[in-house]
């Protein structure tokens, strides 16, 4: 007798056939549906506003606009004021998210430094940042500086607490074997918190990018005369919405370009997760 | 260089206010190159014993020193843990070496010593792997030369197999005693389970429930090797027996009060 099998044993009653009723959870979507998605809702748009149902003057169409950009790519409008709105928001971005992860760093590792700091933190914290900015042109100038100052506060907030929170997390038992090794407090920081906090601050940078470009543009249409949201602002007050609508979409494209690089350097860093 | 553990005694501040006292008067000696086991039930301190030898928790009365030092140096302790703690973002290799790093080490000199750690625990060609990519066993691998790669005056374990299947833990016990044969590094090891007690020590120290006291210290007169086979195999069941005896009553007790 085959010992192997009990196939082919004899059988009585009935037979039912054993289902995976977790099926509907394992759908799978194809490479390349979002494009799709993206391009039919374009054509959409566009179809639309060749029915002539809707005036130009509040909702260009996509060929227009895209018309539009090139002609101010090609004047150079366009370039100019993309790259004052890319300083602005670079030096904001990278100076308020170094301040943060040290802070966050600091707090996180000295109770004392935490006792001290995160009262007034978590005081200026929920004060939306752009009531800030007439205070801040007050005290720094409507220049450069009070437009950076504004974005790099509003970035600090979110990688603060993020780094604060990734630290705090850390796994204890990775610090007792970073200890048993008697690893210096330096090493312990450099070696075992941060890159423990890593992938929690990463989210904080996130965050901060959507935040750093509300401040940017917020801050470029109370006091700019260059910058994506101070044109924005001109061609609205002149009723060009096509042109307005350019500005719009290089903000898209600044906000998703801007978030891919954040998840490409991600990706890069927390080599280990993958 | 031998450790001693003098009138050691750790109290607790438990959740309602009131002392709980986890280990009392305790007293023991590891000698050099001796493989010292601690058994217990659960709750009877043992993990925090050895947490203060490792310099990692401070005893409320009493106290852990080294002595007969051959000379006035620090000495170096490696510790094994049950959760291992591998740090997920370094490579096999780079989890060896962390200790090595810390302890000053010429960076030609901690790659010659990762690779000789890495091959005695059997993991040649793992060495760019992450812990995730690992099966538990071969991730405790990795935590055993990790820690015996600064060759430590002092290795401590804290029940470093419990947390793997039955099969990979018999087989880490036998690689276990083969790499401390070569090493013979005092050693002082916890676990709850007796055979693997009787398997690996000179002596095995019985700890009772809380507080943890020392019950009593068995010197296992058997071969270092081979014990759990013929013609030991009686002598090896008749201690097992006789430590089950002396828990048994506290690891009862255990049961019906729950963990806490």
């Amino acid at each position: 007798m085959d010992m192997t099998t009990d196939i082919g044993t004899e059988r009585r009653g009935y037979r039912r056939m054993v289902v995976n009723r977790l099926a509907v959870l394992e759908g799978t979507a194809q490479r390349g549906t979002g494009g799709v998605a993206m391009a039919v809702l374009v054509i959409l748009w566009e179809l639309f506003c060749r029915t002539g149902l809707v005036s130009s003057l509040y909702l260009p169409s996509p060929w227009a606009i895209v018309n539009a950009g090139m002609e101010m790519v090609g004047s150079g409008e366009l370039l100019n004021n993309t790259l004052a709105s890319l300083y602005r928001i670079g030096l904001g971005f990278l100076s308020g998210s170094i301040i943060g992860i040290v802070a966050g760093l600091a707090l996180g590792f000295s109770r004392l430094a935490a006792a001290v700091g995160n009262p007034v933190i978590y005081a200026l914290y929920p004060i939306p940042k752009i009531a800030l900015l007439p205070l801040i042109i007050l005290w720094l100038g409507i220049g450069e500086l009070s437009k950076v100052a504004i974005i790099s506060l509003g970035v600090f907030f979110p990688v603060f607490i993020n780094t604060y929170s990734g630290v705090k997390n850390v796994d204890p038992l990775l610090i007792r074997v970073a200890v048993s090794f008697k690893a210096s407090r330096l090493n312990l920081i450099r070696k075992v918190i941060l890159p423990g906090a890593l992938p929690v601050i990463f989210a904080g940078l996130k965050l901060a990018a959507g935040t750093s470009l509300l401040l940017l543009v917020a801050a470029e249409m109370i006091a700019a005369k260059e910058g994506v949201g101070a044109m924005i602002l001109h061609y609205g007050d002149l009723m060009l919405t096509t042109k307005l609508m350019v500005g719009v979409v290089t903000l898209s494209l600044l906000g998703v370009a801007f978030n891919q690089g954040l998840q490409w350097l991600e990706n890069r860093l927390i080599r280990w997760k993958h | 260089m031998r450790v001693v553990i003098d009138q050691v005694s750790k109290q607790y501040q438990g959740r309602n206010g009131q002392e709980l006292m986890a280990l009392s008067d305790v007293n023991l000696i590891v000698n050099q190159e001796e493989f010292v086991v601690l058994v217990g039930p659960s709750g009877c301190g043992k993990s925090t014993l050895l947490s203060m030898v490792g310099g990692l928790l401070s005893p409320s009365s009493g106290s852990v020193y080294v002595e007969e030092l051959e000379s006035d140096r620090d000495y170096a302790v490696g510790m094994v843990f049950q959760e291992i703690g591998l740090f997920p973002w370094r490579t096999v290799a780079g989890n060896v070496a962390f200790g090595l790093e810390e302890a000053g080490l010429a960076s030609a000199v901690v790659r010659e010593r990762v690779e000789e750690y890495v091959t005695l625990v059997g993991l040649n060609g793992f060495e760019k792997s992450y812990p995730h990519q690992l099966s538990g066993g071969m991730r405790q691998r990795v935590g055993i030369a990790r820690a015996l790669a600064t060759r430590p005056d002092l290795l401590l374990m804290d029940e470093p197999f419990s947390a793997l299947d039955a099969q990979t833990r018999m087989l880490l016990q036998e690689e276990m005693l083969r790499i401390w044969n070569q090493t013979r590094l005092s050693t002082l090891y916890v676990t709850h389970n007796i055979q693997e007690a009787v398997y690996l020590a000179d002596r095995v120290v019985v700890l009772s429930r809380r507080p943890g006291r020392v019950v009593s210290i068995i010197p296992i007169e058997l071969p270092k090797t081979g014990r759990d086979k013929e013609p030991h195999l009686t002598a090896f069941n008749q201690y097992v027996e006789a430590i089950w005896g002396l828990i048994r009553h506290d690891a009862e007790d255990a049961l019906r009060e729950g963990e806490e």
